[in-house]
């Protein structure tokens, strides 16, 4: 395992500065082990520090009222959470999980402003990795709220479908996304959604079509030119 | 039997996929992932969603039921 200052190297964040810096600045990060499944932070809670993925995978989502869950982001080694509590001084804005064994660094509120006051040249890197974060969280925003996605992953399903005696296009979450002109987190929702209402049913590597015709009825009228004599 | 299906040119071998398989199938042979079904596989398609080089699939067969 790489030092604290020899991995920092590797963060965004800190990638400009000398090893002397990264030094010091690692001495201020405490290690946190997680098992898989283990909640990290959870959403509305007090925020205690900013971390950073050494090694494993973290989820961040938000769940809703009736248990539903939206993953945000996929977090992995290099990439950091849960800055904006850190910043703002507010409740973590969404929980993180860890999705099998992680290894993170976390800095603390106090030791975070230390670094800033004491490195300012950080800040710049900062406000890059938060305009990253922001556009993507814009998109899966206009897709949540504004496109009808799961309109377009119904259509994708109805004129995918095969009847199962012979060959069949196969697509994975991730080329459904790209069809759809939306990010995979949405196809996933979407997906469950459909479930959720009876058109589908997840069945391994099987989606099966339940009912084509509330597959039909989510897509709209502009279906009908296209696909209606299929299946 | 249907298995993500493993890209060896893209896969770098980082082992994220390994670490989030609930199942234990995926192993690191010779610097690149493998798939070996110790329980089956529950198509959850986590290892997909983590690969930073888009080198595991989990393709869907998509059916009609009528």
């Amino acid at each position: 395992m790489a030092s604290k200052a020899e991995f920092l190297k590797s963060v965004p964040y800190f990638s400009p500065m000398s090893p002397a810096e990264l030094e010091q600045i690692g001495s201020l990060f405490f290690e946190k082990r997680c098992q898989r499944d283990e909640i990290i932070l959870l959403e509305e809670e007090l925020a205690e520090a900013l971390y950073i993925v050494v090694s494993g995978v973290v989820k961040i989502f938000k769940t809703s009222a009736d248990g539903k869950e939206q993953i945000l982001a996929i977090i992995r080694p290099g990439e950091s959470f849960n800055e904006v509590p850190m910043f703002d001084g507010g409740l973590n804005p969404a929980s993180a999980q860890a999705m099998g064994q992680v290894l993170l660094y976390g800095l603390g509120k106090d030791e975070l402003d230390y670094v800033l006051k004491n490195y300012p040249q950080l800040a710049s890197r900062v406000i890059k990795v938060m305009a990253g974060r922001m556009r993507h969280l814009v998109l899966l925003v206009e897709d949540l709220s504004f496109r009808q996605v799961i309109g377009r992953v119904a259509r994708i399903l109805l004129e995918n479908a095969g009847d199962g005696a012979g060959p069949s296009p196969q697509l994975t979450q991730r080329d459904m996304a790209a069809m759809a002109g939306t990010v995979r987190e949405v196809v996933s929702r979407s997906l469950k959604t459909l479930e959720e209402e009876g058109a589908i049913k997840m069945d391994r590597h099987r989606i099966i079509i339940l009912d084509k015709k509330i597959l039909q009825k989510i897509v709209g009228p502009f279906f009908e030119t296209k696909v209606t004599d299929r299946g | 039997m249907m298995k993500p299906q493993i890209d060896l040119g893209k896969c770098d071998g980082c082992g994220l996929c390994i670490g989030v398989c609930t199942r234990h199938n995926l192993v690191l042979v010779d610097g690149v992932v493998a798939f070996v079904e110790v329980i089956e596989c529950d198509w959850c398609t986590i290892c997909e969603a983590v690969c930073p080089r888009g080198a595991i699939s989990c393709p869907f067969d998509i059916v009609i039921l009528e």
